[in-house]
């Protein structure tokens, strides 16, 4: 057994814990996190909340076991002490770790509960984001708020969804490569894929839900800032998933619907 | 244990080369012969992480030299995008399955189990050997894969289909695809052997007196691994054949109706991705924890023996154990919050990974409470056991976000998952591997690692593991997506640049500082200093035996358990430890006179 020369050694592990420590609670000073643009904000309560617990017992823990090291790895230590079980500091551990956990928990099933099990507001606008080898549409529905029916095998040049032509509503379904949405309505975004897996990802909106092919998924928000917006795809869709960024456009209402209106219009080719 | 391994013992010396080294019914060499091959394949797919790392810090940028190494996947220098989405493939195929895996568990369950409960041999020496051998036709189509046309396989290592399931999807669903697929269905038979072999093994074949909660934790990990690897990969040999089916048979078990490629719609009908996410994730979220708990069994064991002071709270670290691989069962929908699974089930798995945060916690607080006025030697084996503690603990924290179900709403698929894994599981449990290297390595070759090059390498790699993955945390928050080839192309990323830039570099220290380990591993075995039965004075059974021990481990008499292995320290004893053979009667004597 080498006689324990640690005290230089440990100086720097501990010396590493502590900067490891002071370097994890600095470095969120910054603001990390998108600025938020919709009202997701339970979200991001929720992030620091759980940022500020987990980074004092990070600051905590990792400095403990600093000062631990330097403390107890000398050479001219005593005899170490014979200590192999406290039940009761074991329970007390146990029993608050498990509240803040719990507590945190709650909060976490109340947001998610919030966020993903409410039926979207009765005013909400309908659109429907499609995810393709490498690109994103999206399609608006008709004036009676209809989407029309789709079918693969009607899918050519001119009709890059296959929209069923004796569907009525067909006609005035709207395809566009860009999304557009105004800025304080509550919108439903129905997602779908035509080909494998995507997932349609708003950073600013704190918005994420995988495209499925055979399945069509809605997630609801609602924009709370004007401005454009890049969407990500966030789950791996083949060699081009890096270049598969869409736009989104949040405008005021009128923008909104002048846009609409004009990319309404029949435009020739 | 049988007289068969008994006559063999005195036979040893007879036994040709093949039948020492290459067809092995000795536990110790087959441990070993797992060991070095998964090195090998950590060579192989951290190189492939240092090609990830260097494409992500310069995108699109081109490397003459390396167009020489990879013609057809670097034309001009520049890497194509498929050739990343291989990368990424297989580097986490490779290390999770064929590195960790079978380091930990096969590598040191085979060389550790019969030596730490005091057994000859592991009870099924033939099945042992046969389940190294079939892992390495595993390997070797891996490897394999990524030399044919058009590549290995790109679809991510969970193999998502319809992209793993679709020729077209991505060049790696050709060939790769199916490559990936067998080679996996090898890699599950070995373990399963594997894995019948260890508990088999430790339920049947203790010495005298080890009763189950005189085990070391190192074991009852393994232990605990090895069940866990029966139960869960028979979900992914299922999801693996379903999946070939519907590539080669035209089933239709993933793939829905309407699938639309390169101007047809596939016949395909009836089937639902999000099926195999559900059987991956039940076996791939047990596996996360086949590779943490035989690093933490690690740890536990050399802190102890390093801080001279009995382990804290063994009956709850054996519950902490058990616990933690029950739960992995329940939690595999944290991998699903947006797959589109129903999210009142993401409700669910929110609750109950929450709940498995707790008895890891609570093996924090024990390692921390071990280390508490204790008298700590820092060697290599015992600084990499620190480093498993911080680590965890890092990687633990950050579980806690990607466990609240709203919080992964922004985080998955980010970097952040990256870090993440990367912290708790790929670390922890990389940093096993070095601990237990260290540690064992006297019992494994007569020779002891050389401790400077030990350190230094400790030194290089905590320090860029933490420069690695630390940062990598904030692009995730960001909003950075995984798997990007170039994260350039989106405006919000362009501004995070330097940061990759920076992480980039990090990794390659700390793969170039793989080689010290590399170098000292390989240079120790041969010209290292000698070691003795005890070189670190420690108690486990595994250290009575001779270094290395051995055919039959003990030679003529069978070992006879007295004590746990935690005796460090012990009141009224004349050392610091106590091996477990030392009866209490002797201890007595010793006082006396």
């Amino acid at each position: 057994m080498s006689k324990p020369k640690g005290s230089k050694e440990a100086f720097f592990l501990a010396f590493f814990f502590i900067c490891l420590a002071v370097f994890g609670a600095l470095s969120f000073f910054k603001p990390w996190l998108p600025k938020l643009a919709s009202d997701r904000t339970g979200i991001d309560r929720l992030f620091h909340t759980t940022l500020i617990m987990t980074g004092v017992v990070f600051v905590s823990v990792q400095s403990i076991v600093g000062y631990f090291i330097w403390r107890f790895s000398k050479e001219k230590n005593e005899k170490a002490l014979y200590h192999p079980h406290d039940t009761k500091l074991e329970i007390t551990w146990t029993v608050v770790t498990a509240i803040f956990l719990f507590a945190l928990g709650g909060w976490g099933f109340k947001e998610w509960r919030s966020t993903m099990l409410q039926p979207p507001p009765k005013n909400a606008i309908m659109v429907e984001a499609i995810g393709q080898q490498f690109a994103w549409s999206f399609r608006y529905p008709s004036a009676t708020g209809m989407f029309a029916k789709v079918d693969p095998n009607l899918i050519s040049y001119k009709n890059p969804l296959g929209l069923d032509p004796k569907d009525e509503s067909s006609k005035d379904n709207l395809y566009t490569k860009e999304l557009y949405l105004p800025v304080n309505q509550p919108v439903v975004v129905r997602i779908r894929a035509m080909d494998v897996l995507h997932s349609f990802f708003l950073p600013n909106f704190r918005v994420k839900q995988d495209a499925v092919p055979g399945m069509t998924i809605s997630t609801s928000f609602t924009p709370t800032q004007i401005g454009d917006f890049e969407i990500g795809c966030a789950q791996l869709c083949g060699a081009g998933h890096y270049t598969m960024r869409g736009m989104l456009h949040v405008m005021s209402v009128e923008d909104y619907q002048k846009k609409l209106d004009e990319l309404r219009k029949p435009t020739k080719g | 244990m049988s007289e068969a391994v008994l006559t063999e013992t005195h036979t040893e010396h007879k036994l040709s080369f093949f039948r020492r080294y290459i067809w092995s019914y000795d536990h110790k060499v087959i441990g070993l012969q797992y060991l070095i091959t998964s090195l090998f394949v950590a060579a192989i797919a951290g190189t492939l992480a240092m090609l990830i790392r260097l494409e992500l810090a310069w995108p699109g940028h081109s490397w003459p030299l390396l167009e020489k190494i990879f013609p057809n996947a670097m034309p001009n220098g520049v890497m194509l995008p498929e050739f990343y989405t291989a990368l990424f493939t297989m580097h986490g195929t490779l290390m999770i399955f064929f590195f960790l895996s079978l380091a930990l568990v096969a590598g040191f369950g085979n060389f550790l189990i019969p030596l730490q409960i005091g057994a000859r041999d592991m009870a099924f020496p033939f099945l042992n050997e046969l389940s190294f051998w079939t892992v390495v036709p595993g390997i070797i189509i891996m490897v394999f894969s990524m030399f044919i046309e058009n590549g290995a396989a790109g679809a991510g290592w969970m193999s998502y289909p319809p992209l793993s399931a679709i020729a077209q999807a991505v060049p790696g669903s050709q060939v790769g695809q199916t490559l990936w697929i067998i080679g996996m269905v090898f890699f599950i038979a070995s373990f399963t052997m594997g894995g019948i072999n260890f508990v088999t093994t430790i339920l049947n074949c203790r010495a005298k007196g080890m009763t189950f909660f005189r085990m070391p934790l190192t074991t009852w990990a393994i232990f605990t691994a090895a069940i866990l690897g029966i139960l869960a990969f028979p979900a992914l040999t299922a999801g693996a054949i379903m999946l070939l089916f519907d590539r080669h048979f035209g089933t239709s078990f993933f793939l829905p109706s309407g699938l639309y490629f390169g101007d047809k719609v596939l016949p395909h009908h009836g089937g639902v991705p999000l099926l195999w996410q559900h059987l991956f994730w039940f076996l791939g979220h047990p596996e996360v924890y086949i590779l943490m708990l035989p690093s933490m069994g690690f740890t536990s064991d050399i802190l102890s023996t390093f801080c001279r002071k009995p382990i804290f709270g063994y009956a709850a670290m054996v519950v902490a154990i058990w616990a933690i691989g029950v739960l992995s069962f329940l939690v595999w929908g944290h991998h699903m919050f947006v797959s589109g699974m129903n999210p009142y089930l993401g409700a669910f798995f929110l609750v109950n990974t929450i709940v498995i945060a707790l008895p890891s916690a609570v093996k924090v607080y024990n390692w921390l409470t071990t280390l508490w006025r204790s008298r700590l030697h820092l060697t290599t084996a015992s600084l990499f056991a620190i480093g498993i503690v911080s680590i965890f603990v890092t990687g633990g924290l950050s579980g806690i976000f990607l466990a609240l179900s709203p919080l992964d709403i922004h985080l998955h698929d980010t970097m952040f998952v990256v870090a993440h894994f990367h912290f708790i599981m790929a670390g922890a449990a990389l940093f096993g591997v070095f601990a237990g290297t260290a540690y064992w390595f006297p019992k494994m070759f007569g020779r002891l690692l050389n401790e400077k090059l030990g350190k230094l390498h400790f030194w290089l790699t905590f320090l860029t593991y933490y420069g690695v993955f630390f940062p990598m945390q904030y692009l995730g928050i960001h909003g950075m997506m995984r798997r990007l080839y170039d994260p350039t192309r989106y405006d919000y990323l362009k501004p995070l640049q330097p940061i990759n830039v920076f992480i980039t570099i990090c990794a390659f220290i700390l793969g170039a500082a793989q080689l010290i380990f590399m170098f000292n591993f390989f240079w120790s075995m041969w010209k290292g200093e000698k070691a003795d039965k005890n070189p670190w004075h420690a108690n486990g059974l595994e250290w009575t035996a001779s270094s290395p021990p051995p055919h039959g481990n003990w030679g003529d008499k069978d070992p006879v358990v007295y004590r746990w292995p935690y005796d460090y320290s012990y009141p009224g004893a004349p050392k610091d430890y106590l091996p477990q053979t030392i009866p209490e009667e002797e201890i007595k004597f010793a006082q006396k006179y």
